[in-house]
């Protein structure tokens, strides 16, 4: 009896050890024990992300390659695979000259648009660039000043370091030091789009993904903001998608998902997530 | 004969003897191991924060003194100044005890000395489950109640301002404060109140003049416990604080508190940035730090 209760505790013990050592040791179990099968590390853009996220599934479903994502922004993403701690970075903005210039190359994988919303009441329906951006830098601060009603405006903006951000003040010219400073700073779309739709003095920028009849869009210098307009450069407010990998450092495996991407399979999922298939 | 079985019996109880003793050891390690965890993780959450956010300005140059007092919170152009989040903290957590602290003072007398039993039986779980709500919560509350509620009846320009951060992190303190000023004032001994009754004082005033003054150090406490729960709360705040990166100058302006600092762009840094996070975390950890020391001091003199 003594004995046996003496076994118990050993054995408590070690489920107890097991299940602690079995805790710590989960994470990298789960990565090395897949060690047979390719894995491809990407990382890159919170934009690029979701959607690199709905193509891995799909393309792990049915390819024993094992495809981990890291959401940590654009620079960030492209940075790393200059280093070569990713095979492949992701990037919703264009490569500077010196990221090119280590021997990046870069692949379009889709598009997409990001549009400047308002209240559905605002009467202001149509901007040209050089309006967009003295809103957001303040220089116009009532829609009176653009042909609407005299209302003060209320900028709203995503937070410092997101890519959506990155890519609309580069698109529109104006720094993250230009930015109105009593704008709101909403994280997310979505945030964006609540804001914006309970706000009659707001305006904002979101992707096309978002767009919904909660919002009115405004056209830019003219042009409405669809995926066609985007495809034929005529909306400027558009940025790539990008996967991008050094020379030479590609697996086969990497390769392989970047063709399964670029497939109509691959840009019919795209399109599905919402942004704007290349072709 | 009987010589070896008496040796054999007190061999085996003293085996038996030997495992409970052991088992004794075992398990007061094992519960040692457990009471040490905490500590380990609070020198570890410590340990790293501080190692994180002290290395921009011991290892790459920038000034403390800039970091606190800098207006200017652009990452990208390499400007890091959290004045801004600082006052906003203040402002907002201040503003939350103006409105908390009379209600949840109020609620506590009321349930400790007015509210019939059954009343109180009512009150009292509604206001313990007032805390068990998540704080994401109560910022989808605030930004679908508070902010349209502000926009559309003072005529506001934008709804996410500090006026909107104060009323959530008021509901939010109010648990705190009343279930710890309700047992501060149900401690104060029946004999103060019989003796300020039978000399004639009213009720009221016998709640004003001599029980509430009696449970002071105990409603010291629970405002210092709701204090700390403004300051340190983050996802409700998010939601309807706005965010901007100005130093309010009225109660619509919209803030950036420390912590929405933190949460807002800790998943988009890296490098410095990220470390300069890091560094709001200790500055948001010293007025967590400061509180506690004034607790402290609070309860060792009620001791006294």
């Amino acid at each position: 009896m003594i004995s046996l209760n003496k076994v118990k505790i050993g054995l408590l013990l070690l489920s107890i050890l097991t299940v602690l050592t079995a805790c710590s040791n989960n994470n990298k179990d789960t990565t090395e024990s897949s060690g047979n099968n390719a894995t491809v590390s990407i990382s890159g853009s919170t934009s690029v992300g979701p959607l690199a996220e709905k193509l891995a599934a799909k393309y792990t479903e049915k390819d024993n390659t094992n495809i981990e994502i890291n959401q940590i922004g654009s620079s960030a993403g492209i940075t790393n695979a200059i280093s070569g701690v990713s095979e492949i970075g992701m990037s919703s903005r264009d490569l500077k000259e010196e990221e090119v210039a280590s021997g990046l190359n870069e692949v379009i994988i889709a598009y997409d648009g990001i549009v400047v919303v308002t209240h559905p009441s605002n009467k202001v329906k149509d901007l040209t660039m050089e309006q967009v951006k003295q809103i957001f830098t303040g220089e116009v601060t009532n829609w009176s000043e653009l042909g609407g009603d005299d209302l003060e405006i209320v900028v709203v903006s995503r937070e410092d370091g997101s890519g959506s951000r990155d890519a609309f003040q580069e698109i529109v010219e104006y720094s993250s030091g230009e930015l109105i400073r009593n704008s709101i700073i909403a994280s997310g779309n979505g945030n964006i789009k609540t804001t914006v739709a309970n706000n009659k003095h707001a305006v904002g920028f979101i992707s096309f993904e978002y767009i919904d009849e909660n919002i009115s869009t405004i056209d830019i210098n003219g042009v409405e903001a669809t995926a066609e307009n985007v495809l034929q450069k005529k909306y400027s407010l558009s940025r790539p998608f990008l996967f991008v990998y050094k020379e030479g450092q590609l697996t086969e495996a990497g390769q392989q998902f970047i063709d399964f991407i670029l497939s109509e399979e691959g840009q019919l999922i795209a399109a599905e997530a919402g942004a704007i298939p290349i072709k | 004969m009987s010589i070896p079985t008496t040796n054999k019996q007190t061999v085996e109880i003293g085996k038996a003897n030997k495992r409970k003793y052991m088992l004794e050891k075992v398990s007061q390690r094992l519960f040692l191991i457990c009471a040490l965890l905490s500590v380990i993780t609070l020198l570890l959450i410590i340990g790293f924060v501080f190692y994180k956010g002290a290395h921009p300005f011991v290892a790459e140059g920038y000034s403390f003194i800039d970091f606190i007092f800098g207006s200017d919170w652009v990452p990208s152009e390499d400007k890091f100044g959290i004045f801004p989040m600082i006052v906003a903290s203040i402002f907002a957590t201040i503003g939350a005890l103006i409105i908390g602290v009379p209600i949840g003072l109020f609620t506590a007398i009321f349930l400790a000395e007015i509210a019939s039993e059954r009343l109180a039986k009512i009150i009292s779980p509604a206001v313990q489950l007032l805390a068990g709500i998540p704080s994401v919560l109560y910022g989808v509350f605030g930004l679908a109640i508070i902010v349209p509620f502000l926009q559309n009846t003072f005529g506001l320009v934008k709804g996410q301002s500090l006026i909107a951060v104060i009323l959530v992190l008021a509901i939010m303190m109010l648990p705190t404060i009343v279930t710890v000023a309700e047992t501060a004032i149900r401690a104060v001994p029946q004999t103060y109140r019989e003796g300020s009754l039978a000399l004639g004082v009213s009720q009221i005033g016998t709640i004003f003049k001599v029980i509430v003054p009696a449970a002071k150090s105990g409603i010291m406490t629970a405002i210092v416990l709701g204090l700390g729960r403004a300051i340190g709360e983050t996802m409700a705040v998010i939601l309807v604080a706005g965010n901007s990166l100005i130093v309010p100058t009225s109660l619509t302006d919209s803030v950036r508190p420390l912590t929405t600092n933190i949460a807002l762009e800790m998943g988009y840094a890296f490098g410095t940035h990220q470390e300069m996070l890091f560094a709001t975390g200790i500055v948001l950890f010293s007025f967590i730090l400061i509180l506690n020391f004034v607790l402290a001091k609070i309860s060792s003199k009620g001791g006294n």
